[in-house]
């Protein structure tokens, strides 16, 4: 477990853009660079958000992975969701899902 | 007295992001309360803003995270996400380093604040300016508290972090405008984001615009994550300015809107002196 490794990934991708380009072109080698375990490697490279958010990234850094995915607002909210089914709640961090899985406050 | 303007407002990328999905009435009489403050800021013709906002890991991030931190260089750059995301365009913001360095050296005396000479804004102060100086007239002053990566400042120091934002201001010769950003409850970017504490927002309000030390400085974190979701430790800005200004805090708009997550709030509050 390296949540840490994960949201300095996460850091790096959103304010750099030589990052976000290395991610699309030589992903493998860029992952290299992080000390993420076989888990969490998979989930960036699969782009999971759900698993991302289980993890406990720091949503305000995974919100921005989930739109450089090109994931609509309500796609990457609903892939939250889907990630707690799936894998179950939230491990580590602030951003844990308090509400039901139907209660859509937002709409979304 | 050099601090010509004291407010608060709300800062949710939801906000102009998420314009689209918003009631459109809704969204404009927001939209209007915001930019309205943007006329009553200039009216006060300061000659820099200083911005206390809350990032959200635009430039600090746990590897060397600064509880307080203010920005001193003659240019930043803002958005930081992307532009189509935050329906803001990215663009250079004017600063005002040697401003900034004789502020920072006032705020010293009381707090171990960090400085920074590079900085992008995030939504924390972009989605603000966007309405306050959409012309980006003002000479920008960005500050920011730690809201994001725990351990957190406690309020106290949110509050002494403000009173040093006051002397300095008070020490220079130019007209200073401060606003803090930020949200009261809220649970963004989780799956519960729109999940709004109206009650709790209410209540913080009337604590803020009475600008009631002991009430405002009494919550534990414990208690805002309990009852204002992790989006509710950003309530340190909104202390820190009701340190900064002093006087009696008067809301201008507050409506929960769940599209941007928040209840989305502008406020204003009068300068006063402060004696103890
Ligand atoms: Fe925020």
């Amino acid at each position: 477990m390296s949540l840490y490794g994960l949201q300095k990934f996460l850091y790096e991708l959103n304010r750099n853009p030589r990052t976000q380009t290395r991610y699309q072109e030589e992903r493998a080698a860029l992952l290299q660079e992080y000390p993420l375990d076989e888990q969490e490697r998979a989930a960036i490279d699969s782009g999971d958000i759900g698993l991302i958010y289980v993890l406990g990234a720091n949503g305000q850094l995974l919100m921005h992975f989930a739109a450089f995915l090109g994931m609509p607002w309500p796609s990457y909210i609903q892939a939250m969701r889907e990630g707690v089914v799936r894998y179950g709640p939230v491990r580590a961090g602030v951003y844990t899902m308090t509400l039901g899985l139907d209660e859509k406050v937002a709409g979304v | 007295m050099s601090l010509v303007f004291a407010g608060i407002c709300s800062h949710a990328p939801g906000i102009t992001g998420r314009a689209e999905l918003a009631d459109p009435a809704l969204k404009e009489s927001f939209h209007a309360a915001f930019r309205h403050m943007g006329d009553q800021l200039h009216a006060a013709r300061p000659d820099a803003l200083i911005v206390v906002g809350a990032e959200h890991f635009g430039n600090f991030f746990m590897n060397n995270m600064p509880a307080f931190a203010i920005g001193m260089s003659d240019q930043y750059e803002g958005p930081i996400e992307d532009p189509a995301w935050l329906k803001i365009e990215r663009r250079s913001i004017a600063g005002n380093a040697a401003l900034s360095k004789r502020l920072i050296v006032e705020v010293m005396n009381s707090v171990d604040v960090a400085y920074a000479e590079e900085w992008k804004f995030d939504h924390a102060i972009s989605v603000p300016l966007h309405f306050l100086t959409p012309k980006y007239d003002i000479p920008v002053i960005p500050a920011n508290i730690n809201c994001q990566g725990p351990p957190l400042a406690p309020l106290h120091r949110a509050w002494a972090f403000g009173e040093a934002l006051r002397r300095a201001a008070d020490l220079v010769p130019e007209r200073i405008a401060i606003v803090a950003t930020g949200g009261i409850s809220h649970w963004p970017a989780t799956p519960d984001s729109g999940k709004i504490n109206e009650a709790w927002d209410r209540e913080f309000l009337q604590r803020w615009g009475r600008n009631d030390k002991a009430a405002l400085l009494s919550y534990t974190d414990v208690e805002t994550y309990r009852d204002g979701g992790q989006g509710g430790f950003e309530i340190r800005t909104f202390i820190a300015l009701a340190a900064a200004a002093g006087g009696q805090g008067s809301v201008q708009y507050f409506k929960p809107i769940p599209i941007f997550a928040v209840s989305c709030t502008i406020g204003t509050m009068s300068i006063q002196c402060r004696t103890s």
